[in-house]
This record gives C-alpha cells, sequence and structure tokens, in this order.
C-alpha cells in the first residue's frame, strides 16, 4: 500500500503527529471499521436467527400435527360422529358443524355491531365520549378471552339452566366486536374526504353517503376485519368450555349444549384412548389449514389495498 | 356582446399563426397564456343587466378562534362566470364553500354575516342544506367521481331525488352532452368511472353536478390536477354552459380567470381586496395589491 498507514492502536497520538494528520481518516477505519462490521454481521445474524426460529417454529408445529394426525383425516373424519369408547373409526363431524353454528351466530352479533361502532368512531365519533368508546374497545380486544365466557355464564347459561350455542356463540361475538371495530374504522378513515364531500355536495345525507359511498368504498377491508375476527373466534377454546359445553352428537339447536372444533380437540386431547388423541392432532392440523386459508384469502383479496 | 363567441380562444387569430410557427416541444398551451396575460384583451363580454344571484353581505368567517374571512362582500351574478383569484390560503376556497354550506362539516366553524340566495339567507337555521346543495351545486380540486360506473356517477344525485328511472337516462345523456363528455364514453357508460383520465373524471365530475339542474355550479380549483389540454377543454366546457348557468370559480390560475370570467373578485389575507369586471380589474387594478399580484410580483 502506498499510503504509510499509522498504527491503529494509538488513535490520540496519530491525530497529533504530522505525518498522520493527513490521513485522518485512515487513521480509525482499521479499528472502527472492524467492530462496525462485527456488530453488524452480529446483528443481522441475531435477527435472522430470530426469524428463522419463530417461521420454524410454525413449521415443526405443522409437521408435528400432521404426522400424529394426517392418518385419520378422511371422509369419515368430516362426516362421522366420534365412536363410543374408542372404537376405531369415526371423525368429529358434530365439531364442524357446531363450529360453523358458532361462528354464524357469532358473526351475527359481532359484525353489525363491530361494523356499526366502527362507523360511528370514523364517521360521527369526536370529542372525549368517542375517545372514550374507542379506549373501552381497545381494552375489550385485550381481556382475557375466558372472561367472556364468563359472562355468557352469567347472562346466559345461569338464567337458561342449560349450556347451549347460543352462549358460546354470544361469547365469540363479545370477541369478535373489538376486532371489527377497529379495523373498519382504520379502513373508514382511509376513504377520502373529497368522496364524501362529492356524495353530500350533491344534496345526500350523511346516512345516504356512509351507506352508499364511503362503506362501499371501503369493503374489500371491512371484509378483511371480518374474515380476520372469524379466523379467530374459530380457534377459541376457553369461552366455549363454559358456554357450549360440547357434546358428541348432531346438533343444531342453539339451545343446547353444542360441540365446536377447539373444544373436540381438547376433549380428544385428554382421552385415554390413542385413536382420539391422533384424531385431536388431525383436528388441529384442519384448525390450523382453515386459518391459515382465512389469512392468505384475505391478503391475496385484498393486498393492494393493506399495502398502501 | 360580440358575435364569434363560440370559445375562448377564437378572438385571438394571431395564436393559431404563432402556433404553428412555433417549435414542436413548445407546449401551445404557455403561448395561450402569454397571449391571455398580455397581448388579448382579458375578461369575457359581460352582459350589464345580468341579475345578483347570490348576494354577499359582511361575511365572516372563523376556524375556532381563527377568523379567515373578513367583511367578505360581492354580488354573483346570474348566468356569468366569476373569478376568485388569489394566492394560497388566502381564504378563496373557504370563502366558494360557504356558498353551499360545505364548511358545516368541519367541526368548530363559525360564520357572521349573510348570502342572499333567491330571496333567503343561505344560513338561515330554516333553510334545507340537501335542497340548496341540489341548487348550488360544486366540483371540486381533485377530480373525485365515486368508484362506480360512468352512468351511476351521474344518476347518483337523481336517485336521490327518486327520479323515475326513464328519466335518470335522459339526464344522464344530457348532463354528459353539456360536459363534452357523452361521445368518449357513451359506449362504456357501464365501465368505472375510475378508468377515465384525470381531465374525463373531472368532466364527469362537472356532468354530475349539471345533471340536478343546479342554478349555481361552484368550482374549487378544477384544473389544477390537469394536464394544459384537459384544462382548455375544462374552459370551454365552462364558456358553453355558462350561458345557462351561474358559475363561480376559484382559481390559482390567473390568466385562466382573465380568459374565461366576466367578474373577478382578487382575495388576499382573508380579505376581498378588490372586485369588478375581469377587464377592468386585471387591465386597470384600482389596488396596489391587486396590480402586484396579477403583474407577478408576489404570489
Amino acid at each position: 500500500m502506498s499510503v504509510p498507514m499509522p498504527t491503529s492502536s494509538s488513535s490520540s497520538s496519530t491525530l497529533q503527529s504530522g505525518e498522520s494528520r493527513l490521513h485522518p481518516f485512515l487513521a480509525t477505519r482499521s479499528s472502527l471499521n472492524l467492530r462496525r462490521r462485527l456488530v453488524n454481521a452480529l446483528v443481522v445474524l441475531f435477527t435472522t436467527l430470530a426469524a428463522l426460529f419463530a417461521a420454524g417454529l410454525l413449521i415443526y408445529l405443522l409437521c408435528y400435527v400432521l404426522s400424529q394426525g394426517l392418518r385419520y383425516i378422511n371422509l369419515d373424519f368430516f362426516t362421522q360422529l366420534p365412536t363410543p369408547n374408542g372404537e376405531p373409526g369415526g371423525g368429529m363431524g358434530e365439531a364442524f358443524q357446531g363450529s360453523l353454528i358458532l361462528i354464524a351466530l357469532a358473526s351475527l352479533m359481532g359484525v353489525p355491531l363491530g361494523l356499526f361502532t366502527g362507523i360511528y368512531l370514523a364517521e360521527f365519533g369526536r370529542g372525549p365520549f368517542a375517545q372514550g368508546v374507542r379506549f373501552l374497545v381497545d381494552v375489550l380486544n385485550g381481556i382475557p378471552t375466558i372472561i367472556f365466557g364468563l359472562l355468557a355464564w352469567v347472562l346466559i347459561v345461569i338464567p337458561m339452566q342449560s349450556f347451549s350455542g347460543l352462549a358460546g356463540g354470544f361469547a365469540l361475538g363479545m370477541i369478535m366486536i373489538p376486532i371489527v371495530t377497529r379495523t373498519s374504522e382504520d379502513v373508514l378513515r382511509l376513504v377520502p374526504r373529497e368522496l364524501r364531500e362529492a356524495s353530500l355536495a350533491l344534496g345526500a345525507t350523511e346516512a345516504r353517503t356512509i351507506l352508499q359511498i364511503v362503506l362501499p368504498a371501503a369493503r374489500n377491508g371491512i371484509i378483511t376485519g371480518v374474515v380476520l375476527a372469524m379466523a379467530r373466534v374459530a380457534g377459541e377454546t376457553a369461552p366455549l368450555l363454559m358456554t357450549a359445553f360440547g357434546t358428541t352428537f348432531w346438533n343444531t339447536d342453539v339451545t343446547q349444549p353444542m360441540d365446536a372444533l377447539p373444544l373436540r380437540i381438547f376433549q380428544f386431547t385428554l382421552s385415554p384412548y390413542q385413536q382420539q388423541v391422533n384424531q385431536a392432532y388431525a383436528g388441529a392440523f384442519v384448525l390450523i389449514v382453515l386459518i391459515l386459508l382465512a389469512s392468505l384469502a384475505v391478503r391475496l383479496a385484498a393486498g393492494g389495498f393493506k399495502q398502501r | 356582446m360580440e358575435s364569434n363567441m363560440s370559445g375562448p380562444y377564437s378572438r385571438l387569430p394571431a395564436t393559431e399563426g404563432r402556433l404553428a410557427s412555433q417549435q414542436s416541444e413548445t407546449p401551445p398551451v404557455d403561448l395561450r397564456l402569454h397571449h391571455a396575460l398580455g397581448a388579448v384583451e382579458p375578461g369575457q363580454p359581460l352582459d350589464q343587466n345580468a341579475r345578483v344571484a347570490i348576494e354577499v353581505r359582511h361575511l365572516n368567517f372563523y376556524y375556532g378562534t381563527h377568523q379567515v374571512l373578513f367583511d367578505i362582500s360581492l354580488p354573483i351574478r346570474q348566468r356569468q362566470i366569476t373569478a376568485l383569484i388569489g394566492p394560497s390560503g388566502c381564504g378563496k376556497s373557504t370563502f366558494l364553500r360557504t356558498l353551499n354550506r360545505m364548511n358545516d362539516l368541519i367541526p368548530e366553524t363559525r360564520i357572521e354575516g349573510e348570502a342572499i340566495f333567491d330571496g333567503e339567507n343561505i344560513y338561515d337555521p330554516a333553510i334545507d342544506v340537501i335542497r340548496l346543495r341540489q341548487r348550488i351545486g360544486m366540483v371540486f380540486q381533485r377530480p373525485n367521481p365515486f368508484p362506480k360506473s360512468i352512468f351511476d356517477n351521474i344518476a347518483y344525485g337523481l336517485r336521490i331525488q327518486r327520479k323515475p328511472r326513464r328519466q335518470i337516462q335522459e339526464e344522464v345523456e344530457r348532463s354528459l352532452r353539456a360536459a363534452a363528455l357523452w361521445d368518449e364514453v357513451k359506449d362504456r357508460l357501464k365501465a368505472s368511472a375510475l378508468g377515465l383520465s384525470g381531465g374525463q373524471q373531472q368532466r364527469l365530475c362537472i356532468a354530475r353536478a349539471l345533471a340536478l339542474h343546479p342554478e349555481v355550479l361552484l368550482l374549487d380549483e378544477p384544473c389544477s390536477a390537469l394536464d394544459p389540454i384537459a384544462t382548455l377543454k375544462i374552459e370551454e366546457l365552462l364558456l358553453s354552459i355558462s350561458k345557462e348557468y351561474t358559475i363561480v370559480i376559484v382559481t390559482h390560475n390567473m390568466s385562466q380567470a382573465a380568459r374565461i370570467s366576466q367578474y373577478t373578485g382578487f382575495f388576499l389575507n382573508g380579505r376581498l381586496i378588490e372586485y369588478g369586471p375581469t377587464a377592468e380589474l386585471f387591465k386597470r387594478p384600482r389596488q396596489r395589491e391587486t396590480e402586484d399580484y396579477i403583474s407577478g410580483r408576489f404570489s
């Protein structure tokens, strides 16, 4: 190298010596650069490892669940009732049926309430009352879901003297409300003010503007929120333990105990029969895949919307 | 009135020859702007007998405690184009929005004074704001078509009024023709309005307003998001409909005001500095500020 390199150990003295003052940058480069590169490499390494670990956990989970349960995923698994005493065959059809009914019930309650609250917060909500509502919705989102089960138990199970699908749907609906509220408030706020003004300037009322212009413009985002909320409650177990309770029979009567996929997984995991334990893994796999598919569908359908 | 009033540039025979001799990369509109500012008489011929459509008297407007309009008084004359000019933030858009009470939608605003439209004060609490906005239409700075079909965009206001289907179809065609858009979109009325170009979208927005047969049309810098060619089309359109509609246009573009308007108001810092026939205001401004502004000494 043609440039004289000062020793890296004495950076303070190199600044004072006339010879090295010609190359002040070179004086610190070798020592600092090495440290910087080392720190940089370490940060990249650790963040990559963390990401790999997180993704790896999900993949390991899927593989494990699949290896334990794959053999039991067949048509019977979706269409047959559990066999008594761990006899071979059977499935958890009543759990799929129950989950569908429970999610429908929950959506019936959670989607309108959440959507209208979101509309209120986005369109009319000003001042301390709206701030209070917004805060309470956030709190609602953070409440452990078993508390909603407890609420449904007190409000519905005890008065009706029976576990029921209705109580389960109510508990799940409560869980949906804050999710739907926040996502719909957010996407409604993204609708340009100019669109609202265009409608109002044509003599439309605020109600018509919201229903015919703002809501359709925000439709994709709202659907995203609803699907995510449905996927979320599809996996809820705790609030169903004391509300829908579970059953091993077909049931469409919402005033009676009703099964659900996570409930059945929970029950079968504790079963003394190996087949039921494996069927629990099969159910877990199906549940994970359903939720993955829902997230994926939302990503694909609203991809352009979310990236902006 | 002059007889050759078919378009805004029909009085500029020299423009054509000059354009042809220019290099092709020179935007033709720049020349026209130049002419409008300098060589050409500013202002459209005005109708001396035009009645007053909206009489604004001593209007003050506040955002919270911040006053943005100070004692504005001016007449908006019927079937004439009134241009409002002034630098950014001078209150001209705010003033425009007071005329169909769009500022009602902004919280913590307050208004004093009156604006008499058809014998009634626009700010009278008893006024039906919905009806008012149907009679005083508005076109905004950025084209804002609804994410619906071209047809549904125009039909929207008519459906609000529960017009019969047949009439809606007629009105859609009529207003699209009036907005010089019919030939471009007649084969794709069911297509999304968002697929139109910016200039087409803005003409669609004008058509949407015209469909309601408003008496007054307010335009808030309707060309500021458009290219020069689209701007020219809008200007020609406005001139062609100004025989039937009272038009108030806010513009940043002084030459636009000079080209298309009969009357001009100059706003500065929330005050109406000068108001009068466009020709006079541009040729013989009475106020020092007006002269400075239109001669480009500040902007």
